[in-house]
């Protein structure tokens, strides 16, 4: 029970700067308002109440996000195209697509770059380079060439989601295979053991540990990359589709919410991350 | 070089330099030595003459720079391939995934024994070492002792008839490591195996072994072999016998007159 009061303390003091800031973004229009009316009689009260509840805000307050939320995930049925819920499932596959191939690729390149000094060489520096890049600009081009060579939907946003997150795995993994001990390779040298033994039996569950932790990373990462990914596809579906959309039309209710939706679905899949972690490492005997 | 049935180890005139940055580094030099088959070899001297170095070039682990050295007729690298000794490092480097019983199984998966057989080798050798009953514990719920146990039993679980052993008691206190002593002793009794052993210690050496090859450093070399007249049969009571503190006597000059103490 300790553990809960500082999160909720911290909790207590974003919404305290989040309704104030809210107060003090949202007054100018609002008094603005009140001039255009011609009203002259508002009370500071009453300017309180109604900048926590313009349509348009500047920054919209919690509970305005919160209600925005309830209704479009609970009070809309899912197959609807205003359903939030929609709109996530739709982010969530091509994060789990490319999070998926991500980690595959990662784990791929990681094992070729340890065993093979010259592709060390040659392709840690590409890998480095590719993060460089900022994903705001490959990412339609991405999607136009996949496009022209007749790949649509799905992939080309789950491509993006995996161009991110491949990279925390390959330096994870190129670390976590490298960890083992001189003297455990000593002793498979003494055993004759063949260099896929080895590689089974020393270097993959050394590298376990590593794996979770640039998981955890690369999966975070692929839902950025998921919803950068649907911002230049003409914003049909998606979490991403719904921020571009709020934002064409100045729903900054709408804009928020998708953002905390956004935020909730990568916390939740950390956890997931984290929780698969726990289960493996304590099979493994390697969690005390 | 002759080799008869009984030699298990020989070496003649065996040098390994080490190119290091600031100029070579004579790790042995002109090494001769005969291990005969049941013997139990103890090398010992300071740090830095060379006596891991010994136990692995006769292992493949290091490549001489000069000189020959078969094991039991056959080049290390060949005896290695055939995996003809069990090698019991200084930390029992156990697998931290792996419970002891899947530990011990580990060199036996490499050479795809089958299942069968595995367990009943780890059963048995588990037993030797006085571990029976803790095959599914992970090496972290161990003490020192008997992770270093188990690791012993990992090299016996090979069942190579050549047993080569660094410093693997060094890491542990005195009660544990005459305990463990005991139990070795018993142990090399029992099978017949041939046994090299490295340690630092003079009463670890002379409680032990058969011959003790004393070596000295820069360049590391074998400086006498005392030949022990000890009963093969020991308790460590022989300890506080006369025949005993003379063979400790011996190996003690013999590191002082290799220049071993100066520094």
């Amino acid at each position: 029970m300790t553990r809960i009061w500082p999160v909720a303390f911290v909790l207590l003091c974003i919404f305290a700067i989040w309704y104030a800031a809210a107060f003090f973004l949202n007054r100018p229009f609002q008094i603005d308002t009140y001039g255009r009316a011609d009203r002259t009689d508002w009370t500071h009260a009453e300017l309180l109440a109604d900048t926590m509840r313009q349509e348009r805000p500047v920054l919209p307050a919690p509970h305005q996000v919160a209600v925005e939320i309830w209704q479009t995930t609970i009070e809309k049925k899912i197959t609807s195209k205003r359903s939030l819920v929609y709109h996530a499932s739709i982010t969530l596959s091509s994060t789990l697509l490319g999070f998926l191939i991500g980690t595959t690729l990662g784990i791929l390149l990681a094992v070729a770059i340890v065993h093979n000094r010259s592709l060390d060489a040659s392709l840690m520096p590409w890998i480095i380079a590719s993060q460089t890049i900022p994903i705001l600009a490959i990412a339609p081009m991405i999607i136009v060439v996949l496009n022209a060579i007749g790949i649509q939907g799905l992939l080309p946003k789950a491509f993006i989601s995996t161009y991110l997150s491949f990279f925390p795995v390959v330096v994870g993994m190129v670390k976590g295979l490298r960890t083992p001990e001189v003297i455990h390779l000593d002793l498979m040298r003494t055993w004759n053991a063949s260099p896929w033994q080895v590689f089974w039996n020393l270097r993959w569950p050394s590298s376990i540990p590593f794996l979770f932790t640039s998981m955890k990373i690369a999966i975070a990462i692929a839902l950025v990359g998921a919803i950068v990914g649907e911002l230049p596809t003409g914003a049909v579906a998606g979490l991403g589709a719904r921020l571009l959309a709020g934002s064409y039309y100045g729903q900054t209710i709408q804009i928020w919410s998708a953002l905390v939706a956004a935020s909730l679905l990568a916390a939740v899949l950390v956890a997931l991350v984290g929780l698969a972690d726990r289960i493996v490492l304590r099979r493994m005997g390697l969690q005390r | 070089m002759s080799v008869d049935s009984s030699t298990v180890i020989e070496v003649g005139d065996l040098s390994l330099t080490f190119e290091a940055a600031d100029g070579p580094v004579h790790a042995l030099s002109h090494i001769d030595l005969r291990v005969q088959k049941g013997d139990f070899v103890s090398l010992i001297g300071p740090s830095g003459c060379g006596k891991t170095t010994l136990l692995r070039v006769i292992a493949d682990l290091e490549r001489p720079s000069s000189g020959q050295i078969s094991i039991n007729g056959v080049s290390p690298e060949a005896a290695r391939l055939a995996r003809a000794y069990g090698y019991v490092f200084q930390a029992a480097a156990l697998f931290p995934w792996r419970n002891i019983a899947r530990n011990v199984a580990l060199p036996l998966e490499i050479m795809g024994i089958d299942r069968k057989e595995r367990n009943e080798r780890v059963r048995r050798n588990l037993g030797l070492v006085n571990l029976a009953g803790f095959e599914k514990k992970f090496p972290w719920q161990l003490s020192g002792g008997m992770q270093q146990r188990a690791s012993i039993a990992r090299a016996l679980a090979v069942e190579p008839d050549l047993l080569l052993m660094d410093e693997p008691f060094g890491a542990l206190d005195e009660i544990v490591r005459d305990h463990l002593n005991e139990q070795l002793l018993a142990l090399w009794a029992k099978t017949g195996k041939t046994v090299v052993f490295v340690t630092h210690s003079i009463p670890e050496a002379v409680f032990l072994s058969t011959h003790i090859v004393v070596m000295s450093p820069r360049p590391g070399r074998i400086h006498d072999v005392v030949v022990s007249d000890l009963p093969r049969e020991r308790t460590l009571d022989v300890r506080e016998t006369p025949e005993f503190l003379a063979l400790a006597h011996r190996v003690r000059e013999g590191l002082r007159a290799g220049h071993s103490y100066d520094d």
